[in-house]
Parts: C-alpha cells; sequence; structure tokens
C-alpha cells in the first residue's frame, strides 16, 4: 500500500505532510482512503471545462436554452447533467459587443467545479486575485487578449456562494455548426474571461 | 478579517503567469491534499465557511509562501486538531495514538459520487422582506470584523447599485464560528471602478460583489 513509511525522510516536505495527515486519518478511520481515491479520479478525468463547453455551445445553438440559462442557469446547467458541489448555485454571465465579463475570487478560490473542474494554478494566486478588480486590461494583455479601449468591461468577485460562467461571445463564420463542434471552440480561459472563444480556423 | 487573503487592489505580486497544458495536479500529494480535505470535510464537523477562515488565519508570512494546496494542507491540520481529530503530535510523524473525537459520519467510496453531485447548497429560507430593491443605490459598510467576513477590504464604505437580488444565503460572519447559518438577503452589488479606485481608474470598468444585507445601508443614510 501507499503508506506503509510515513517516516520516510527523503520525500519533499509536503509530500511527507500529506502522506502523515493522510495516514492518521485513515489509521483512526476518520478517511477512507478508497473515497480520496474517488474524489481525485472525479476531478481528473470527469468533471472538467468540456462540461462547461457543452453549456455554452448549447446556448450558441438553441436560443431557448440560452434564454433558460440567463434566467436559471443552475437549472439549465443542471438539464446536461452537471450539478454539484461548487456549483450549487449558478449564474451565467454574456459576452456581447459591448462588454466583457472576467471573473475572479479576490478572497480565496471559488471558481465553478461543476462546469469547469478544479481552477488553474494561477487562478488561485496572488497575481491574479489581486489584479484582476483594479487593471483587468492589463492581466488580459498577460492572456495576450488585447480587448478594444471601448469595450466595457465587468468584473465579478465571486464573494458568496453564487459560480460564475462566462458565455462567450459565438465566433464568426460558424453559421449551421453542430453542437460538438461549437464546444470545440469553446476553452476554459474563455468562460472565466480571461479568453475568446477560438475562431474556426483554430478548431481544424 | 484583514488577513493575507484579502487579495483584492494589492500590487506587487508580478505578472499573471498562465501555464500552458496545465496539469490538473501537479503532483501527487497534491491529488491527496484535495481528496483529504474533501473527505475528513465529508465529516460533517466544520462548514465551508470554517474551512475558509481556518485558510485565511495563517500568518501572513506563511499564506504567501504557500501554494493553495499547501494552503488547504495546512488549514486542514488546525481544523482537525482544533475539533479534536488529531495532535500536533500524531501530525508530526504520522502516526495515530490516542483516539480522539468521533465523527458524525465517515465518507466512503460508494457514496463518493451522490455526495459531489449533491454539494452542499447554502440557499436557506429568509422571512423577512428583501431590505434593498434592485436599482437602489446602497453604501456597503465600513466594517473591520476580527472574525470572518466575505466583504472586501476594496469594496468597503463605496456606493453602488443592487443589480440582483439572489434570495437568502448562510451567512459566512457567523457560521464560520460556529453561532448558527443566520441566513440572510443576498445581492449582487456593482461598482464603477472610479468609486472604487478613484478618478484616474478605467472609466469602462465596473465590478461587483456579492453582498449580504448585514454588509449594506442606504447610500442615503450618512
Amino acid at each position: 500500500m501507499a503508506h506503509d513509511h510515513p517516516h520516510d525522510n527523503d520525500l519533499d516536505p509536503m509530500t511527507a505532510r500529506v502522506r502523515a495527515l493522510e495516514t492518521v486519518l485513515a489509521e483512526k478511520g476518520l478517511i477512507d482512503p478508497a473515497a480520496v481515491d474517488a474524489i481525485v479520479e472525479t476531478y481528473e478525468h470527469k468533471v472538467g471545462p468540456k462540461n462547461g463547453a457543452r453549456v455554452v455551445a448549447k446556448a450558441w445553438a438553441d436560443p431557448a436554452f440560452a434564454d433558460w440559462l440567463r434566467s436559471d442557469a443552475t437549472a439549465a446547467i443542471a438539464s446536461l447533467g452537471f450539478t454539484g458541489r461548487q456549483g450549487e448555485h449558478m449564474q451565467a454571465v454574456f459576452n456581447s459587443a459591448d462588454t466583457h465579463n472576467l471573473v475572479v475570487c479576490t478572497l480565496c478560490s471559488c471558481y465553478p467545479w461543476s462546469v469547469l473542474g478544479l481552477p488553474p494554478v494561477w487562478y488561485k494566486s496572488p497575481p491574479y486575485r489581486s489584479r484582476a478588480v483594479i487593471d483587468p486590461r492589463g492581466v488580459l494583455e498577460e492572456f495576450g487578449l488585447r480587448l478594444p479601449g471601448e469595450t466595457a468591461i465587468r468584473v465579478w468577485d465571486s464573494t458568496a456562494e453564487l459560480r460564475y460562467l462566462v458565455v462567450p461571445q459565438r465566433p464568426s463564420g460558424t453559421q449551421g455548426w453542430a453542437e460538438e463542434a461549437l464546444a470545440g471552440l469553446v476553452t476554459r480561459d474563455s468562460m472565466i474571461g480571461t479568453g475568446l472563444a477560438l475562431a474556426p480556423e483554430a478548431a481544424s | 478579517m484583514n488577513g493575507p487573503h484579502d487579495l483584492g487592489g494589492q500590487m506587487g505580486f508580478g505578472a499573471v503567469a498562465p501555464e500552458a497544458d496545465e496539469p490538473i495536479f501537479h503532483a501527487d500529494w497534491e491529488k491527496r491534499a484535495l481528496g483529504v480535505t474533501l473527505a475528513a470535510g465529508g465529516m460533517g464537523h466544520w462548514t465551508i465557511d470554517e474551512s475558509r477562515h481556518a485558510r485565511e488565519c495563517l500568518h501572513p508570512a506563511d499564506y504567501y509562501a504557500s501554494s493553495y494546496y499547501e494552503i488547504w494542507t495546512k488549514a486542514l491540520e488546525r481544523l482537525l486538531v482544533r475539533h479534536g481529530f488529531v495532535t500536533e503530535d500524531e501530525l508530526a510523524d504520522g502516526r495515530a495514538r490516542a483516539a480522539g473525537a468521533a465523527p458524525k459520519r465517515v465518507l466512503r467510496a460508494a457514496d463518493v459520487p451522490a455526495a459531489l453531485a449533491r454539494g452542499g447548497p447554502c440557499d436557506r429560507p429568509v422571512a423577512d422582506r428583501p431590505r434593498f430593491a434592485v436599482g437602489a443605490r446602497v453604501r456597503t459598510r465600513t466594517i473591520h470584523p476580527k472574525g470572518h467576513t466575505r466583504l472586501p477590504r476594496y469594496a468597503r464604505g463605496k456606493v453602488g447599485v443592487v443589480e440582483a437580488a439572489r434570495g437568502g444565503f448562510v451567512f459566512p460572519d457567523a457560521n464560520a464560528h460556529g453561532t448558527g447559518e443566520a441566513p440572510q438577503h443576498l445581492y449582487t452589488i456593482v461598482f464603477s471602478a472610479r468609486e472604487l479606485w478613484g478618478e484616474a481608474a478605467d472609466p469602462t470598468l465596473s465590478v461587483s460583489i456579492d453582498a449580504w444585507e448585514d454588509y449594506l445601508e442606504p447610500a442615503d443614510e450618512r
């Protein structure tokens, strides 16, 4: 088993620390290591930004779904099978020709797990959390995104249990595309607001 | 609390460093840290609000020197000691000694899919009508509580507009400290960047927070 040697001193400090923690909890019967495996498996292989991409693609292709997403995002997203932890109270915010949306959690790392999976390191780190609310244009440029000066930017600081999903604008040249093909244009960053959906050329 | 976690508007942390094709985990211990944190939370002895407060109570030097999963791990250790499940000695050498507190429940592998799919909804009925109407101008209170709060410093004492009333939600400022859920109405409040950051701010920028009723007063009250 993986937990035979909590005293190993050749481990890096965090490996040793977490191993000691897990070992004590398992020995005391407080956690089930197989449950830990199942949690990891869920977020490594089952829940991720492909979920959110399906939501966005459906909103692009189906105006009735887009309306539902606007008025009750939690229910609309649940209809595609995406529910649960860190997605209990969803809000969808739609980019337009005039307004670009950007999501941050300045206080911790709140992120819509049910549709995007676990957040990337940069989302949880001080540079993004500190600057997204005061210098979002500067932040976006670090992602290679330069918005027109007249485009309004709206930043959503996730200070409560509402979780925000950005619906990027549908790229031009995608008329008649099936939802599955459209989903291939929807990047994780475009659903946080640090990117745009891909142009059709990029999908091939 | 005015802790190290309250980062909005802070300076000096440098550029954002997006990582191309970032892996979901950067080390195996991060996987275990995630899983152990969620599994231990599944015992039901602390709330998400108490967890967040444990993270923000790390010493600032420690908080800023730690990756996010390190922050989670260190906070979890504190929660486990606080609630009597483990001792510092046990954590130090990874060997269980005394029995410690008994858990209300233990999350089993078979129950993980349902538990994750259920999550932990925080909306609650509130008997009182919302105090503020959509479209109203409100001022966030200038408060500096020593305990947990979700009103960031950059948005205190600022005038904004109620964009949406979200219904009743568990109040973290109470719930983090074990004094009950005390649900209150929650609102999305939008501010101009100029209100938050002064006249030199980008006129095309607006920022919103989600704020509980206790964080707000009518804009004309003082």
